[in-house]
């Protein structure tokens, strides 16, 4: 069986023999490659995704017409909107309009750090790994409120302030669910979170409370990277065409590829924290099982898990109409927001006690 | 899902609108079937304060032009007047020159005619699920419901020659016989169509986000409704009994054993509990007849050239969407002298400023939608 | 009919057509009545029209629903036609009103049933009749810019008409 580590320490010792005192900075030229080509396959992978699950949805076939089954419909998608036009509406500040869809894809890019992907393939093991995680994805919302106030449009601006409004409503549930299992695994930091669940997943152990923190923590993302059916704010809503209308060409490239990041690393998150993240499937004191389960890699079991979220996701999508926007608030602060509260006493009262599994 | 939105004018650069106001457009070019509609929506901040249709992008003075068509060929305009129940309307234009000259339908001709008006109210409803659904949000049911569409598109094509303009319909019966292979296909629709439609009510109807959506959304109350002339479903959803079918019955409707489906509360969800209940009776119908069409004539003889008698005629018809009247008014030639169309849409838009008055604009999608308005059958 | 509706105070059972054709002379004695055809055909002169219409939708026959409005050119005279209805007893009566060709001018009839709103701008749009009193009578369905009425017998457009 493979093992990253191995690998890694094996580059490691030939950079050191080969370069010196460069070695660090090697390092991470190689590591912001592989992060941007990561970025690369998975925005292609996943708009493709979006659309075949979309069409079996709806009793139809998706792309099947480019590359085999479909597959090369994303690079013909991708090469579309780089030749596209990129229009800067004549009044726009110039320099915040080319700066947000970068700012979006800065922070999609510095959330892969802390995420594990694999048994030892973790870029940054930070020991405060979950904060940063949502620390740094509220500054999204000023990259979403730049686009809209910088296309100097009535209705991306209206757009934008609907959207920032619900992302920030949205991380307060999305934290407070978080929070449960941080209570229950007693440490930020991401290794720490996933060593915790070597004896089972949390979402089993820690039965109720992990329950209602993980479907709360579903709802919570789905709002917070504006996906249906809380999309109001998006292209998709009746009037306004959201805080991207004026983007075109690469730049709207640029915000739809950070959207479907952004899907991927909360579905990551919540696969890390709820399910496990790499750690198999283990069932406490049955050991043939678990050794049974170690056999299959631990990258294949991330992917899964994430990918079976990111599947819920975009099922909701095509299954539930829109909330409209004061419907959406409501939820948020009416309803999550106290049933969250409530939760986290709950589970703190439970870690306490001892009472998980 | 782009609607073309543009800001005409705010209360800076207008001084007929008082601060804090601003005119935006929403079409003419819709997503979602409406046709081209232009509305121009008077906001003040997300209120609505005053809606004008702009009409007439797709005015093809069929009036003026019937004029000089003959008493056969004026008949297939109005096909492509409200598009989705293009049978209902020809037969509207049938009655009419069969009442002026006096022409007795054979009965196999009746059961042909409702069976196919039925089939085109089936139709025309399960499309305006599918768009009213994806103006909500939800994407899927308009897949579902063109599936059903399609079946009942294929079985017209057999028997009718075409899939949405079916000329089918002339004075004194219809135009061929059916197909041999109708009477299998409509039954073996008939029996996959019940399920489909649970399935799309438990898809549609049942979601708490969309009867969030629509509850209490758009309310018009029956004396609004009566005042404002309007018909069908949008009228029935407010408690006015006034189906064509029971009230003045026509082609044999009076023989049949259906329910007129009626609600009180007069909000964008009784439109919609009202139409899914109208597919219903209208498969219940169809039922009734498709066993038993009567042998004989599918066309009463008459002469080539129809010349109405000097005099004036009206007839209704229920159409998907309400009372379709044509009222001719002929001096004796061979083409009429005056033709008007009282269609429903038109009396049903003009409900739409008092309806979505006051409401915010994210609530105009589902007062509209709930409409069920084609924009061909307003502008003629 | 729902015959368990509590009926207003001047709810009037259907008038045949004889109790209909007296009480309108009664109230117009200027209006002329025929009913050879299928329902009952009532000619008023302008100037009482808006009286009758008030009568007709507050007094005893109650018919609330006007479902057709119609212009139509006679080429020596315009006039228009109301059909009307009652919601409760489907009892029908046909108005039709003669015009000045020169001047067409008649009262609106919009506060009464308010369905005459947009069907008055199309008869407005199309035979060039002018509703004293409506609230906003400008082009429905024509382009602002439009010269002439289209519907009418005389209007000539060499380019789109073609004569079969």
């Amino acid at each position: 069986m493979f093992s990253f580590q191995q690998w890694a320490a094996q580059i490691h010792s030939f950079l050191l023999e080969k370069t010196g005192t460069y070695t660090l900075l090697i390092e991470c030229i190689i590591i912001g490659l592989l992060a941007i080509s990561l970025f690369a396959i998975l925005g292609l992978v996943l708009m493709l995704m979006e659309r075949k699950v979309a069409a079996h949805i709806q009793i139809r076939m998706g792309p099947n017409r480019v590359g085999p089954a479909g597959m090369l419909q994303t690079v013909a998608d991708t090469l579309k909107l780089l030749m596209k036009e990129g229009l800067v509406p004549r009044l726009a500040d110039k320099f915040l309009f080319n700066l947000a869809p970068f700012l979006v894809m800065m922070v999609a890019m510095m959330l892969l750090a802390p995420i594990a992907f694999a048994r030892g393939v973790q870029i940054w093991d930070i020991n405060i790994g979950v904060l940063y995680i949502t620390a740094v994805s509220s500054v999204s919302v000023i990259g979403v409120m730049m686009a809209g106030w910088s296309s100097n449009n009535k209705f991306a601006m209206l757009g934008a302030m609907r959207s920032g409004a619900q992302i920030v409503s949205y991380e307060l549930s999305a934290g407070f669910s978080i929070l449960c299992i941080v209570v229950l695994s007693g440490s930020l930091q991401i290794s720490d979170i996933i060593a915790s669940q070597e004896s089972g997943w949390w979402l089993f152990r820690g039965h109720i409370p992990a329950l209602i923190a993980f479907v709360i923590y579903i709802i919570a993302v789905t709002a917070e990277t504006n996906r249906a059916p809380f999309d109001l704010a998006e292209a998709e809503s009746e009037l306004t065409a959201g805080f991207h209308t004026e983007y075109s060409g690469m730049r709207f490239a640029l915000f739809f590829l950070a959207e479907y990041i952004n899907i991927f690393i909360v579905c990551a998150l919540g696969a890390t924290l709820f399910l496990g993240g790499w750690m198999p499937l283990h069932i406490a004191h049955w050991d043939g099982f678990n050794h049974l389960m170690d056999w299959i890699p631990s990258s294949v079991w991330f992917m899964g898990k994430t990918f079976f979220l990111i599947f819920l996701i975009m099922w909701f999508r095509w299954t539930f109409p829109r909330l409209r926007v004061d419907q959406l608030l409501n939820l948020e602060w009416k309803y999550l927001l106290p049933i969250g509260l409530l939760n986290l006493l709950l589970v703190t009262w439970i870690a306490i006690k001892g009472w998980h599994f | 899902m782009y609607a073309e939105t543009q800001i005409i004018s705010t209360s800076e650069n207008n001084p007929q609108l008082s601060e804090g106001q601003l005119v935006i457009n929403v079409g003419p070019q819709h997503p979602a079937t409406h046709g081209v509609l232009h509305l121009v929506i008077t906001l003040e901040g997300e209120t609505i304060v005053k809606i004008e249709p702009h009409l007439g992008y797709i005015h093809r003075s069929i009036e003026k032009m019937s004029e000089s068509l003959s008493y056969r060929q004026f008949i297939y305009v109005t096909s492509r007047m409200d598009y989705l129940s293009a049978h209902i309307n020809n037969l509207g234009c049938a009655l009419c020159v069969e009442k002026g000259m006096q022409i007795e339908v054979p009965a196999r001709a009746q059961a042909i005619r409702i069976i196919m008006s039925e089939l085109t109210r089936i139709a025309s409803h399960e499309l305006w699920i599918g768009a009213m659904a994806m103006d909500l949000g939800a994407m899927t049911p308009f897949f579902y419901t063109f599936r059903e569409r399609e079946t009942i598109n294929d079985i017209m094509e057999q028997t009718c020659g075409a899939r949405l303009t079916m000329n089918y319909m002339v004075p004194g019966g219809v135009m061929y016989d059916l197909h041999p292979e109708f009477v299998t296909r409509v039954r073996a629709f008939i029996t996959q169509f019940k399920d489909k439609v649970t399935e799309l009510e438990d898809l549609v109807t049942n979601n708490i986000i969309f009867r969030n959506r629509t509850e209490g959304i758009g309310i018009l109350s029956k004396e609004d409704a009566i005042s404002f002339g309007c018909t069908g479903p949008v009228a029935r959803a407010s408690g006015v009994d006034g189906d064509i079918r029971k009230r003045f019955p026509y082609t044999g409707y009076e023989q049949l054993d259906f329910e007129q489906c009626l609600h009180q509360a007069g909000d964008s969800f009784a439109r919609y509990i009202v139409r899914i209940r109208e597919m219903y009776q209208s498969i219940r119908i169809i039922e009734q007849l498709i066993d038993q069409i009567p042998e004989g004539d599918f066309q009463a003889k008459t002469k080539a050239v129809i010349k109405l008698p000097k005099g004036e005629f009206y007839t209704r018809v229920e159409t998907a969407r309400g009372e379709l009247g044509v009222y001719i008014i002929s001096e004796g030639g061979t083409t009429p002298y005056r033709i008007k169309y009282r269609s429903p849409g038109f009396s049903n838009l003009s409900a739409l400023d008092h309806m979505a008055r006051g409401s915010k604009i994210g609530d105009l999608m589902a007062t509209m939608g709930t409409l069920d308005l084609v924009i061909p059958d307003i502008d003629r | 009919m729902n015959k368990s509706e509590i009926l207003p105070p001047n709810f009037h059972e259907q008038m045949t057509k004889e109790e209909m054709t007296s009480w309108i002379l009664g109230i117009e004695p200027a209006a002329t009545t025929d009913d050879t055809g299928e329902w009952l055909v009532v000619q008023v002169p302008v100037a009482q029209w808006k009286n009758l219409a008030t009568q007709l939708r507050k007094g005893p026959p109650a018919l609330d629903f006007l479902y057709c409005i119609t212009a139509v050119d006679w080429k020596t005279h315009l006039s228009m036609v109301y059909h009307l209805r009652s919601s409760r007893t489907d009892e029908t009566l046909v108005v039709k009103v003669q015009l000045d060709r020169e001047k067409p001018q008649i009262e609106t009839v919009c506060d009464i049933w308010r369905t005459a709103e947009f069907h008055e701008r199309e008869a407005f749009e199309m035979f060039g009749i002018i509703f004293l009193n409506h609230p906003d009578l400008r082009k429905l369905i024509l382009p602002d810019d439009f010269n002439g009425y289209p519907m009418r017998k005389d209007f000539e457009d060499p380019v789109n008409m073609i004569k079969l």
